[in-house]
């Protein structure tokens, strides 16, 4: 068998290395096209109606006027009367016109009924005893925490204890297999006991099971130390730059060609095919460049099947519907909020002993799941319990680290205020405790020692409140953090032509991760070619199907399939070029643009004379990678890592302004292909980590039902200015190369947020519980601690 | 027009008489329309008390120069100048993002002046040189902005890049000895979601350094 391994350090020519993305110069100069860019022969523009009501039925619907105005070529009622809509905004008719003015003026004269429904948008800590009469869950409660992700036990455990509301047959099962919903859980629901819901189903708060385990009271009796207090983040948006969306055009009255913003290029037909009557194989999906996606763009959405329906109704002429940026905001997705009252005990000499927490947060209808906490910490003595709030903010959806960085604000945010308590250095705080942090100890004992000397974290930490300077408080703070990141399924096909020129084809995307740049670097260094040699193709469905870029699966996918194809590859041509060599074809290596004879190198071609040796036909091979690690031979993909993040903030005690200085991420990703790219996920990861960390938050009104701050003005997002020196230490040699490769999005945007609010914390003397981090808050933290410290003296 | 000079550090109202109307300025005509019904078509009204020119209903004919080159329009006239380059034109490197004047991605040159090319409407574009982000390069060389851009990976997904190098080339023709710190307040008006903006800094320190 050939050898797939990953070349030794010293046969690497530019895997590791710090190599420019090949996209850039296409993207600088603004040829890259996206999605919204795309602009068809006798294009119309799709407007959507949207609910004003954040619930709502709809008593009905009237389109004629829409109809009559000049210019429509097409109207879809896509929820019908009688429905029921779980947020505003929710799509209720789509329109398509000649133009974009013609299609809102059309929307404008669509006239629509609704009777508005009591509804919830409050994320608030439930009342007490609320959701103890939590009942058996409806086909959209699943539906809801599918999309969640809801972690498959708790899911299990839930439908175990309540039960369904409904008979459970095949196609709800099937569904919900589309939905990504795992084995473990449609098992669940098929084994669910079936109980028929009185009143309508649950309430707004859906408390889960408790879940204990060792000896937690003994654990609170016994401790020298109890730390309390109260963490959380709220819900954020993605706020994706190129909003969803998607132009849609039909070739025939059977094929579809659908050019849609998504992270999931090979998934998409599937999740079409069945809601537009026609087989996914007459689907092309098409998808040059994606402008953020962050984990909202997986679905094939409502209004891309919309669009997809006008056009077809206007004769197959291409429909575009992109979100403005208030539906953007609204309603393509949002992190599920999560708050804790949290207590931790522990010995005098900082052993962590126990945990408690009651926890809680929404993400829209679905409620969501507890996130995993205590995070990275396995406390051995724990009883939490959560509850989820049902409400009507509009739909969750995974944000890059689905559930890590709100576990990692709560988690490291009580451990940080433990270590106050102690009068601990929280450095020596967690190196004290990594012993229950599982396989990745040693990992974090390494990184820890490095990003304490990058931050200079022994010169600069002082105890809480005790580096002020004037008005200046000036704090460090730190956190930790682990994600998975094994390389999903992936198929490559690599073609060598005769005259030398090489084409990879595989249908994935590059969400400005550096994908392309992933895929080229790894062929050429198999094929010992420039970068520049390498023809990629990507972003489409006419290529092998390769997973979606979600949970940092793609650099291990891509990577690792490439490798597979262009090994084959190679072989294929060894067999053909022996002969003109005079050797066989084990005997050959490729070296530096050349194919020569290892026992005597003199005797060489040049890539193109090798390549001239295959005769007319070109050759192709394929390579698969495995979702399944045991099904690869060998294994080029693995999972599991660990990452250190740190901040130095200062903060303003007269108006609260909290300003990073520094921030420091120290990451681990088994292989790394490129350096250069790897770093800049880590240094966007630590910008969005300032941003949530400072100003996010969507805010609804509880007045009205909506979001109040649906755009680029009031939903902050942190600018060039709040970006302070930014270091990034990637860890790779010996203990982390041979691993292979692991992904990287999502691992360095979980630990900023909590290590800002502890640096905070550290800063003034107090703790902001909730983030954003903003002056308010800061202030109110501030008057709380004043007022404590008067009551005390 | 509003004027933001990070060096000065001071805004100024620019009234430009030759021009159309300005967003904010159809927007006080829209709201005194209803009070009092302005004769439409190509005229001048008072509005708020000053004159202003009403365009429309319906299409109207409008010409604009992009990258040196003239392009005849029927437009109706709420249609804004991004829209116009975009939709019309198939010149897509400014990009649609907040549609409001709040990210920066769709900035273009007006007579060399960075401007949101989604708070602009196009009649109001007309006899001005716009320039986007398609008019840098020179042949296949990169401008050095651009280049920058690529050898310090100042940018990721990239939705925000186009915006980020023609607000720079702005700011830098203008002020071509400013400081990094000018610099960076002068790039304040655009927003990237990816993070590039550590990548940014390596450039904003490259060129100011060579005084670019």
């Amino acid at each position: 068998m050939p050898d797939y391994n990953w070349p030794d350090a010293q046969h690497r020519t530019l895997i590791g290395k710090r190599i420019s993305r090949v996209d850039s110069p296409v993207k600088v100069s603004g040829r890259a096209k996206y999605t919204y860019d795309y602009h068809g022969a006798n294009m119309l523009f799709g407007k959507v109606l949207r609910s004003p009501y954040a619930k709502a039925k709809i008593v009905s619907i009237d389109t004629s006027a829409a109809e009559k105005l000049p210019g429509v070529k097409a109207v879809e009622i896509i929820q019908k009367p009688g429905s029921t809509v779980p947020w505003a905004g929710d799509e209720i008719v789509a329109v398509a016109a000649v133009d974009e003015p013609t299609a809102e003026d059309a929307v404008r004269l669509v006239k629509v009924k609704y009777e508005p429904l009591p509804y919830l948008v409050s994320d608030a800590e439930p009342p007490a005893g609320a959701g103890e009469a939590a009942g058996p869950m409806s086909q959209d409660d699943i539906d809801d925490v599918v999309s969640n992700q809801v972690p498959d036990a708790q899911l299990a455990k839930y439908l175990q204890e309540y039960g369904v509301s409904f008979k459970v047959e095949d196609d709800f099962l099937k569904d919900m297999q589309g939905e990504g919903a795992s084995d473990a859980v449609l098992a669940a629901i098929r084994q669910a006991p079936y109980h028929s819901a009185p009143g309508g189903g649950h309430s707004n708060f859906q408390r889960t099971a408790a879940q204990t385990s060792g000896d937690p009271d003994k654990a609170f009796a016994e401790a020298d130390v109890v730390s309390e207090g109260l963490y959380g983040a709220p819900v954020i948006v993605h706020c994706c730059l190129e909003p969803h969306g998607s132009v849609s055009e039909w070739a025939d009255k059977d094929h579809l060609f659908t050019h849609i913003s998504t992270q999931n290029v090979s998934g998409i037909a599937a999740q079409m095919a069945e809601s537009l009557g026609v087989s996914a194989a007459n689907i092309r999906v098409h998808q040059e460049n994606i402008g953020g996606g962050f984990g909202s763009k997986f679905a094939a959405d409502r209004w891309d099947i919309a669009a997809a329906r006008l056009s077809r109704k206007a004769g197959g002429k291409p429909v575009r519907i992109m979100l403005e940026r208030d539906a953007e905001l609204k309603v393509a997705g949002a992190r599920p909020s999560a708050y804790a009252r949290v207590k931790v005990a522990a010995k005098k000499d900082g052993t962590i002993t126990g945990w408690q927490s009651q926890s809680w947060g929404t993400g829209g209808p679905g409620g969501g799941g507890m996130p995993p906490i205590p995070y990275v910490f396995g406390i051995p003595n724990q009883h939490k319990e959560h509850t989820a709030i049902r409400n009507n903010i509009g739909p969750a959806r995974a944000w890059r680290a689905p559930n890590h960085p709100q576990a990692a604000i709560i988690t490291m945010g009580a451990l940080d205020d433990l270590a106050a308590k102690l009068n601990m250095d929280p450095l020596d705080l967690w190196l004290k405790n990594l012993e229950i942090t599982g396989p990745r100890r040693d990992v974090y004992r390494e990184e820890l020692a490095i990003a304490a000397d990058l931050m200079g974290w022994k010169e600069k930490w002082r105890p809480r409140g005790q580096n002020v300077s004037g008005s200046i408080a000036r704090g460090l703070g730190l956190s930790i953090h682990t994600w998975g990141g094994r390389g999903h399924a992936s198929d490559c096909d690599l073609t060598i032509h005769p005259d030398g020129s090489v084409d990879v084809k595989m249908g994935t995307q590059d969400l400005g991760t550096g994908t392309r740049t992933t895929i080229v670097i790894v062929a050429a260094e198999t094929l010992s070619i420039p970068i520049e040699a390498i023809n990629l193709y990507i972003g489409d469905t006419l290529y092998p199907p390769s997973g979606g870029s979600g949970g940092s699966t793609t650099p291990g996918g891509v990577s690792s399939s490439t490798r597979r194809a262009a090994v084959d590859a190679r072989e294929a041509l060894f067999a053909k070029v022996a002969p003109a060599l005079n050797a066989q074809p084990a005997d050959l290596e490729c070296v530096n643009s050349k194919v020569r004879v290892k026992s005597d190198p003199s005797r060489s071609l040049d890539w193109k004379q090798a390549c001239s040796k295959m005769g007319a036909v070109r050759l192709t091979a394929r390579g698969h990678n495995d979702q399944v690690a045991s099904k690869n031979h060998p294994d080029l993909t693995n999972s599991g890592v660990g990452g250190v993040g740190m901040a130095d903030v200062e903060v303003d005690t007269e108006t609260g302004i909290v300003k990073v200085k520094k921030m420091v991420a120290v990451q681990d990703c088994g292989l790394i292909i490129d350096l250069k790219t790897a770093e800049s996920s880590c240094y966007g990861a630590l910008s969005m980590g300032i941003s949530y960390a400072l100003f996010e938050e969507k805010i609804m009104d509880q007045a009205t039902g909506r979001m109040l701050n649906p755009n680029m003005e009031f939903y902050r997002l942190a600018g060039l200015n709040d970006i302070p020196e930014l270091v990034v230490h990637m860890m790779t040699g010996k203990g982390y190369d041979e691993r292979g490769v692991i992904g990287l999005g999502e691992p360095p945007v979980i630990s900023p947020g909590a290590a800002i609010a502890n640096a905070v914390a550290n800063a003034i003397g107090g703790r902001v519980s909730f983030l954003p981090i903003t002056p308010d808050k800061v202030l109110a933290a501030l008057t709380q601690k004043d007022m404590a410290q008067k009551a005390g003296a | 027009m509003q004027d933001y000079d990070p060096v000065k550090n001071e805004s100024k109202e620019k009234v430009d008489d030759n021009s159309g109307v300005s967003r904010r300025d159809f927007l006080k005509i829209s709201t005194i329309s209803a009070a009092a019904v302005p004769i439409l078509g190509t005229k001048v009204v008072q509005a708020a008390g000053e004159p202003v020119k009403v365009y429309g209903p319906g299409k109207v004919p409008v010409e604009l120069t992009v990258n040196g080159q003239k392009h005849a329009l029927q437009l109706e006239p709420r249609v804004t100048l991004l829209d116009a380059l975009r939709d019309q034109l198939d010149i897509t490197g400014a990009k649609r993002v907040c549609d409001r004047a709040e990210c920066g991605a769709c900035s273009v040159l007006l007579d060399n002046r960075a401007i949101y090319a989604c708070s602009v409407l196009a009649i109001e574009a007309q006899g001005k040189a716009i320039a986007t982000v398609e008019t840098l390069m020179q042949g296949e060389t990169l401008h050095p902005i651009q280049q920058a851009f690529v050898d310090n990976d100042a940018s990721q997904c990239g939705f925000c890049t186009p915006g980020f190098v023609m607000a720079f080339k702005a700011f830098v023709d203008q002020h071509p000895n400013a400081s990094p710190e000018e610099i960076r307040r002068g790039l304040s008006g655009n927003l990237c979601r990816c993070g590039t903006y550590h990548g940014i800094q390596l450039v904003i320190a490259q060129l100011a350094q060579k005084g670019a």
